[in-house]
């Protein structure tokens, strides 16, 4: 079957359900159908490999400002009569709440959606062989790429082809399609107690995209380099923030950048509008309509176009990501920002956030580096910081910098500071703009001092 | 859910090409979440899942496919993928009669979440806010929500076994934000038993509520954590995580078999402090992670991992047990159907000593003392672990004295059971959600009051 007729029965069934709504009330369908395959293989051999199409349908009712929400994981026509049935019983519970709305036309008129092709019909015909050889491939590479590597602890591949189909009762519809396609692999360095872990992967819109090459180089490199690591004495130190941590703390801030949480009460940036809450180097963007970012998307999950959105100018707080709610109840209007799958009404986020490159290489960066921690990797990330009060206390290991160079690796620290110094304390942002599966870029990162806590 | 004729049939399908093994594992679960937020209740939603995954074992390769059509020929298509997946090639036919195997429910459930009016389950949520907001003007933000899950699972597989369950969970959150001058802070406070609407006989909302928003108001209060190796006192119930990070993942048999953790080939050996018995048991009755079978169709067990500080064993599910030529510890979860179960906790604690606690907080000079924590990560190859506190008090002198700032501590595994050095005579547990490769599964873990001789705290504090 091809994409586009997919698509389009999708929206035939959203459409079938918002023309239901009767007077004084309104309906939103929201429908995804996936196709995904992953592989794992382990010791050379195929472990698991899974096939799977997966529908699911979202409804939600509004009736006196009252909201009420089912959703189902198939599109049966009883299932979905059903869902409809259970989400209009249920906004007679909601409390009513004069900004709650669907989008309008006009809330689709405001900007035009961006032309993006995310979608690659080729790897629909990729045959699941070449799948597997590929991640047996990454498996025996990664193996093969230092003499000190004892293992692979995991080599996987995974794709997806996503449709999903929104229309509301106001006349607003639209489709969105992408597919994505990664490999990752996790190297095992050293032995017993001297055990290292080291993560590389490849991702892209689809299979030919993929450079197995680099994602078990990665995974080795990491690995290797952290052998002999010990936990170093607790001090204050610059740190130079690895792209894939960076990509993570983008995320958090995300989430404190939503409307919904600003609203709400609930996120450091509550009243700080207009204010400077970062260095001046630091300018971050929402940009959806880039094509190379992972979470690209024409429209967001209430059928509004996507756009750019400037959060921080240049150490400035200069807005909030905003859904239709959350645009309304602000008086900003919606800035394109729905996010949702189909078991929750939509809610905001960032797609894809990133800060504004600045101009030195990573190599360039640590060049210029002197008694500084090179953090590879954290852990506790969603345990450790807090988006409210803005504590930030984190697992961490990566390597010291010392003279310019790389040197001793490190393991057991912590690193704590808070989120609105570290912002404040942004020293560089590196050249290396890289887009990463997971809603941000990754680029290398300095930031002032933190603590260090070890022995 | 679906007639043993047709899983029969299925299951042959399944086997047609070829494999060791083959398995459908059906599952219909109906959900219920009421959101109260920001004074109002936000919205009741209901969501419906019901599929089947069917896999086929062949060598050490899983075929995996899955299907939202129960219908026979829904479950045959699935059947032929996943035989496809497995590469089954060489022509064997074989017949599979299947024999209902009896389930032992760890405990009965009261009141299904389905005959409660949903006029209830918002009740519970107006009566937090209420009481959360009347407990300090300081309190500045509320949110609240009730979750209910009714899941039938249904397993048969190709050695014969044809087990059901009916699983019910409840959980009730309530999350405040506090403002002072020292800024913002929060307090969550989450239970969940797996049990029906029988869950607020035990809790009331209104108290629950105030351990929310006393949890925020004391963080008002709290200095920056110390930074640096601290001894710590972990309060009971609070501390279950550090084990489950500790040493609970190293010991599931699919990483120990990928030498993917620091426990392997450690069986019979001191791993840990003789204070440290440690067990698993899905059996644990209305636990947040009790069952009668695991999503394999295994009966729920307690099984010892750590008893007085020596490793008595794994936990396994069917792949692996297979392998070894032995029984499965029911240990075999997944989060739905549409997922390849793995070997997961349910609920992991350590047994009680004879410690009164608060001769363990007496006899600590300088310390930490962890009222309430929030989750945690392990690398299980290295044995390092992190958890996050976010209720902590300083102990000086063997009193309790000042609040701290949220932290994240720091450890090794295999160090830190060494260094377990005292513990108590009560118990209490925590109920979480447990994340392994992409899936989660609900979880609890569980211990008296214990203390750490030595932790890595990741503060501020010089």
């Amino acid at each position: 079957m091809s994409g586009v007729t997919r698509a389009d029965a999708l929206l035939e069934v959203a459409r079938g359900i918002a023309c239901r709504a009767g007077a004084g009330e309104q309906i939103e369908a929201y429908v995804a159908h996936s196709v995904d395959t992953e592989v794992k293989v382990f010791g050379g051999e195929v472990e698991s490999l899974s096939v799977a199409e997966v529908d699911g349908v979202g409804v939600r009712v509004l009736v006196d400002g009252r909201q009420g929400y089912a959703w189902a994981g198939s599109l049966e026509p009883d299932v979905v009569a059903d869902t409809l049935a259970e989400a209009r019983d249920n906004a007679a519970f909601g409390a009513p709440d004069e900004w709650q709305a669907l989008a309008t036309p006009d809330d689709v008129a405001a900007v035009a959606a961006p032309d993006l092709d995310l979608f690659r019909d080729d790897l629909l015909t990729v045959p699941t062989d070449d799948k597997v050889t590929l991640t047996l491939e990454l498996e025996r590479a990664t193996r093969a790429g230092d003499p000190r590597v004892r293992g692979v602890e995991a080599a996987s591949y995974g794709d997806a082809a996503i449709e999903t189909a929104v229309a509301n009762s106001l006349g607003v519809e639209a489709v969105t399609r992408r597919t994505t396609s990664s490999c990752a692999s996790v190297a095992l360095a050293g032995d017993g107690a001297a055990t290292q872990t080291g993560y590389g992967f490849s991702a892209g819109r689809t299979f030919a995209d993929l450079d197995l090459e680099v994602a078990a180089r990665d995974a080795v490199e990491r690995a290797v380099r952290m052998l002999g690591a010990t936990q170093p004495k607790s001090e204050r130190l610059p740190v130079i923030l690895d792209p894939l941590v960076t990509r993570s703390l983008l995320a958090i801030l995300g989430s404190a950048l939503s409307g919904e949480s600003v609203l709400k009460g609930r996120s450091m940036f509550v009243d700080r509008a207009g204010e400077v809450v970062a260095a001046p180097g630091v300018t971050l963007v929402d940009d959806p309509t880039v094509a190379d970012a992972f979470g690209a998307s024409t429209h967001d999950s209430e059928g509004v176009p996507t756009r750019r959105t400037v959060l921080v100018d240049a150490g400035v707080l200069r807005g909030f990501l905003h859904n239709v709610y959350t645009g309304r109840r602000s008086g900003s209007g919606t800035t394109g920002s729905a996010v949702r799958g189909v078991k929750s009404t939509p809610g905001v986020g960032a797609r894809a956030l990133a800060l504004t490159p600045g101009t030195r290489t990573p190599d360039e960066i640590v060049a210029g580096a002197d008694r500084t921690l090179y953090v590879q990797s954290v852990s506790g990330l969603h345990s450790g910081t807090n988006p409210v009060s803005g504590d930030f206390s984190v697992g961490a290991e990566g390597l010291m910098v010392r003279g310019g160079a790389l040197a001793e690796p490190v393991r057991e620290v912590t690193i704590a500071s808070t989120l609105p110094r570290m912002l404040q304390e942004v020293a560089e942002v590196g050249s290396d703009l890289t887009w990463l599966p997971g809603g941000a870029a990754g680029m290398t990162v300095v930031l002032g001092e933190m603590t260090l806590s070890g022995s | 859910m679906i007639e043993a004729d047709v899983l029969e049939r299925t299951l042959a399908a399944a086997l047609r090409g070829g494999g060791d093994f083959a398995e459908v594992f059906a599952e219909d679960r109906r959900a219920t979440t009421a959101r109260l937020d920001d004074g109002r209740v936000e919205e009741l939603v209901s969501g419906r899942e019901r599929g089947a995954g069917i896999r086929v074992v062949r060598g050490e390769t899983t075929g995996y496919a899955h299907t939202a059509d129960l219908s026979e020929r829904g479950l045959l298509a699935a059947a032929d993928a996943a035989a496809a997946a497995a590469r089954g090639g060489d022509g064997q036919t074989r017949v599979v009669a299947l024999e209902r195997r009896p389930t032992q429910p760890p405990h009965d459930v009261l009141v299904m979440p389905e005959t409660v009016d949903k006029a209830r389950k918002v009740e519970v949520l107006e009566r937090a806010d209420a009481a959360a907001r009347s407990r300090s003007g300081s309190i500045r933000q509320v949110s609240a929500a009730y979750a209910d899950s009714h899941r039938r699972i249904l397993v048969a597989n190709s050695d014969g076994v044809l087990a059901e369950d009916d699983q019910v969970r409840t959980r009730f959150m309530v999350q405040c934000v506090a403002a002072g001058d020292t800024g913002m802070q929060t307090g969550l406070e989450a239970p969940g038993r797996t049990i029906g609407f029988e869950l607020f006989d035990d809790i009331d909302p209104e108290s629950v509520a105030h351990t929310a928003a006393d949890r925020a108001l004391a963080m008002l209060q709290a200095r920056p954590a110390p930074s640096g190796k601290l001894p710590v006192v972990l309060k009971r119930g609070a501390g279950g995580v550090l084990f489950h990070e500790a040493c609970g993942h190293g010991l599931e048999a699919d990483l120990v078999a990928r030498d993917a953790s620091v426990f392997r080939g450690r069986r019979g050996e001191q791993v840990a402090s003789p204070l440290v018995t440690l067990v698993d048991d899905g059996t644990f009755a209305r636990e947040w992670g009790a069952y009668a079978i695991d999503d394999e169709g295994a009966a729920a067990r307690r099984n010892v991992l750590i008893e007085n500080g020596v490793l008595t064993d794994y936990m396994w599910d069917l792949v692996r047990a297979r392998k070894e030529g032995r029984a499965s510890s029911g240990n075999g979860r997944r989060e739905t159907y549409q997922h390849l179960p793995m070997v997961r906790m349910t609920n992991t604690y350590l047994l009680e000593g004879d410690e009164d606690p608060d001769d363990i907080i007496g006899r600590t000079a300088h310390g930490l003392y962890c009222v309430a924590l929030g989750g945690g990560q392990v690398n299980t190859a290295t044995g390092d672990f992190v958890f996050g506190v976010t209720e902590a008090y300083l102990i000086e002198n063997g009193e309790i004295t000042e609040p701290v700032r949220a932290a994240q501590l720091i450890g090794n595994g295999p160090e830190v059971l060494r260094r377990v050095d005292a513990v108590g005579s009560d118990f209490d547990t925590w109920a979480g959600t447990c994340g392994k490769d992409g899936q989660g599964v609900p979880v609890s873990s569980g211990q008296p009051t214990l203390r750490v001789a030595e932790l890595t705290v990741g503060g501020t504090a010089q």
